[in-house]
């Protein structure tokens, strides 16, 4: 019987004839993750950059001239925002999702191309928003990547004019890019997914990267709201974030405003941002995990719905960033409480990864070595983040280097050891060669040991009472000379540890044109997103037909079984069950 | 001794049943994709109005000034005593019948009436405008008027004046791009360009339509009667 697959019933793609229709005007969704990820990646070096700053400020201070206080708050501002939101949250949900999506759904492409490809130039047009903001009068914003007002309108922060404009109309930018891509990841994965492909038979990737656009879709209005009002605050003089304040000895006009009011909008996104960087580097890994151990995800009905519950839940903890504003002690209570309770469904997700290595047969492979990392610095974050839930233990450490530590560990390692284990792991899918191995290890111990070089004496100068955001330490009485000593080798793994990422760059360029050719499914991976006719995979991916899922994701090892993994579109046979797997 | 399953178990088979019917094989909302983006996207947007709302509640409650009186403001009179908020009465009652018009043109667009469809889209569209229009009616009156200004106002906490033209003026946008989504659809379905592909898009245009009612509704009953 004919059988109309369920994507093709609804879709039909696009063909430009075209070289410019085809790569750069492009509907693929291969092409547009594939220039998100290059977009990401290069504002991210930018970033990279910045961060160096600052630590040669902070290893050498008062060596080097034309870091002045004014830069520092800029970098400090610029390296955050950068990172945070055009880096890694596009890298993951563009990048990732755009790539991975379709492919692991087996859809011929996302499910309204059209708009896929507008989110993408909105995306990049707000990132040349965000650095136009170099150049304009006075730089960037200093206000820190809170953008916490009055301090970020009121002159005397750096870029208070025009910087701050930039930054608030690229964020607003920012979140129309990612609701249109947003709405297509989502709908795609519920909507366009091929016969056989029930949710819970879809990869942990799929599921950490659609729970993760939800949680996008539902906390970027808090953002978008926030800045626009920040915006009139500055450009029209209204006081809804502006309480009456005078600043270099004049009386503002503004009065009766709430800058707490700010930072309930602000965290109402930003606490779920952690979650929408980190839940698809939860799924990423897993999948890493499981294909490189040779062994099937532990739990994987738990992984969903810890992915489920997490995301849930990150929409009630948000002031506990907050500990210190001087909100209603009360209100900490509440946030301790289920900022606590995270900590089961993500303890549920670490166990579930190191049962999944017990007894695999693990492959010490270049993406397995980023995602067994990222395990390390996942629980060292997320043990700290303990700390930091709580109010009492919070309110000393709070601004200070452990809370530097702490989220510069947990969300900053941690997810971008994902991002390059997933680099390694999928570049021979997108160019048919792989990376080079040696380069690839070198790489990995570089960052893996460099970052615990860097962000591990954090903490001490932190308990130390070293406040992050300063300029400069000076003759501080209650702190040792041992810290200076601290952030001197701080800054030199720093530069080291920066310095591998470049040669993570030339790897990727040297590899894109002498790179080994990849054999077809190099990894031997169970998921479908191998299993195209073309490889690497063409424009609709799969040819006349749709592929046809018998299985899980994870079957790996199947005793009996002629090889160590079953493919998900695989018939079913004697040894290789279809139905019941999961 | 039970002869029947507790409700524990049977909330519990409710739980399984709906999760098994979710990741089943198929489609996960029975629906034409774009009706299941579109209801996505309505659901981020309601927290964006939500996020606006709140915020405008949290500065009234916080002022130090007095809030202006609402109905003073938006009275209106026409020769005689003012009549307390008329404008944003018709403007409502304007609002509410366009989407009467849209819910029948949804009708006559899945009966493939092609005319009276886009007659009706077109009718929809031309509400807004008057909507739209009315609008602008009462911020130059505000303005011009009465002093009513982003920064301040006479009449009391210079919140008012803020909240008041960021939150209806969002609103507003998203009428005016609703007029201009209704009339491109209007024009497609005159020219037949659904034929083949069928008549949802005029029900996913009106979903929008709908909600941008219903999110006027909320701001009228928070802005206007608070």
């Amino acid at each position: 019987m004919a059988h109309v697959a369920l994507a093709d019933k609804e879709q039909e793609l696009a063909h430009p004839k075209t070289w410019i229709g085809m790569y750069v005007w492009s509907q693929d969704h291969k092409i547009i993750g594939i220039q998100y990820i290059i977009t990401a990646t290069a504002v991210g070096v930018v970033a990279l950059i910045l961060s160096g700053l600052m630590r040669l400020q902070l290893g050498f201070p008062g060596v080097f001239d034309f870091i002045q206080p004014d830069e520092y708050y800029q970098a400090v501002t610029m390296h955050g925002m950068i990172m945070i939101v055009f880096m890694l949250t596009a890298f993951f949900l563009g990048g990732f999702g755009n790539v991975l999506v379709p492919l692991m759904c087996g859809a011929r492409d996302m499910a309204f191309p059209y708009m896929n490809m507008l989110s993408y130039w909105v995306y990049l047009l707000s990132v040349i928003v965000v650095c136009a903001s170099f150049f304009v009068p006075e730089g960037p914003t200093g206000a820190g990547w809170t953008l916490y007002p009055p301090q970020a309108i009121t002159e005397g922060t750096a870029g208070a004019d025009w910087g701050i404009i930039c930054m608030t109309v690229s964020l607003g930018l920012f979140v129309v890019a990612f609701t249109m891509g947003g709405l297509n990841y989502v709908t795609t994965a519920f909507q366009a997914r091929t016969r056989g492909m029930t949710l819970m038979r879809m990869p942990l990737s799929v599921w950490g990267i659609i729970m993760a656009t939800i949680l996008g879709l539902l906390a970027f209005p808090a953002l978008l709201v926030s800045v626009i009002m920040m915006t009139l605050d500055k450009t029209l003089d209204t006081s809804f974030f502006m309480p009456a304040i005078s600043s270099l000895g004049e009386n503002l006009s503004h009065e009766g405003g709430s800058p707490i009011l700010f930072q309930h909008l602000f965290w109402f996104f930003g606490h779920p941002e952690v979650y929408i960087v980190a839940l698809p580097a939860f799924g990423i890994v897993s999948d890493l995990i499981s294909t490189h151990a040779r062994k099937n995800i532990f739990g994987y009905r738990m992984m969903v719905w810890a992915i489920v519950a997490i995301g849930g839940l990150s929409f009630v903890v948000w002031a506990h960033h907050m500990y210190v504003s001087g909100m209603n002690p009360y209100f900490g209570f509440f946030f301790a409480t289920t900022t606590l309770i995270i900590a089961v469904p993500t303890a549920i997700k670490v166990y579930n990864w190191v049962l999944t290595l017990w007894r695999g047969n693990i492959h010490l492979t270049v993406p397995m070595l980023f995602a067994i990392g990222f395990i390390f610095t996942f629980i060292h974050g997320g043990i700290t983040g303990l700390f930091l839930g709580n109010v009492v233990v919070d309110v000393p450490l709070s601004d200070t280097y452990f809370v530097v530590g702490h989220f510069h560990m947990v969300m900053g390692v941690s997810p971008f050891l994902v991002v390059f284990g997933g680099i390694y792991h999928w570049f021979p899918l997108l160019t048919g060669r792989m990376l080079n191995d040696a380069m690839g290890k070198i790489h990995f111990w570089l960052t893996f040991l460099g970052t615990y070089a860097i962000y591990l004496p954090m903490h001490y100068i932190g308990i130390l009472g070293v406040p992050r955001r300063y300029y400069a330490n000076g003759t501080t009485e209650f702190l040792p000379d041992s810290v200076q000593a601290a952030n001197l080798s701080i800054t030199i793994a720093a530069l080291i540890v920066a310095a591998a990422q470049f040669l993570f760059l030339i790897n990727i360029f040297w590899s894109l044109f002498k790179g080994r050719k990849s054999p077809r499914n190099p990894w031997r991976a169970t998921t479908i997103e191998w299993q195209t006719p073309d490889y690497p995979p063409k424009h609709g991916n799969w040819g006349k037909e749709l592929p046809v899922v018998h299985r899980w994701a994870y079957s790996y090892s199947v005793p009996g079984a002629k090889e160590d993994f079953i493919p998900q579109n695989e018939p079913p046979s004697q040894y290789t069950r279809g139905e019941g797997d999961v | 001794m039970a002869q029947s399953p507790g409700n524990a178990v049977l909330a519990h088979d409710a739980v399984t049943d709906l999760v098994s019917d979710w990741s089943a094989e198929k489609e996960v909302f029975k629906v034409h994709w774009g009706k299941a983006m579109m209801w996505i996207f309505l659901l981020s947007d309601t927290f964006i109005f939500t996020s606006f709302l709140t915020g405008y509640m949290k500065v009234r409650i916080s002022s130090t000034v007095p809030w202006p009186n609402a109905s003073e403001i938006f009275a209106l009179s026409f020769g005689g005593d003012p009549i307390p908020l008329i404008l944003i009465a018709i403007m409502t009652f304007v609002l509410i019948t366009s989407s009467g018009t849209m819910a029948l043109a949804v009708n006559y667009g899945y009966r493939r009436d092609r005319i009276k469809t886009a007659t009706l889209l077109f009718i929809t569209a031309a509400f807004g405008l008057t909507f739209v229009g009315m609008q602008a009616f009462e911020w130059t009156k505000l303005i011009v008027d009465e002093g009513v200004r982003p920064w301040g106002n006479p009449f009391g906490a210079a919140q008012f004046g803020a909240s008041f033209f960021m939150i209806t003026g969002f609103h507003g946008l998203h009428v005016s791009g609703g007029v201009a989504y209704l009339t491109y659809v209007a024009i497609g379905v005159m020219n037949g360009r659904y034929e083949k592909k069928g008549y949802d898009i005029v029900e996913i245009a009106g979903l929008y339509w709908h909600f941008v009612d219903l999110v006027w509704v909320f701001i009228f009953a928070f802005f206007y009667l608070w």
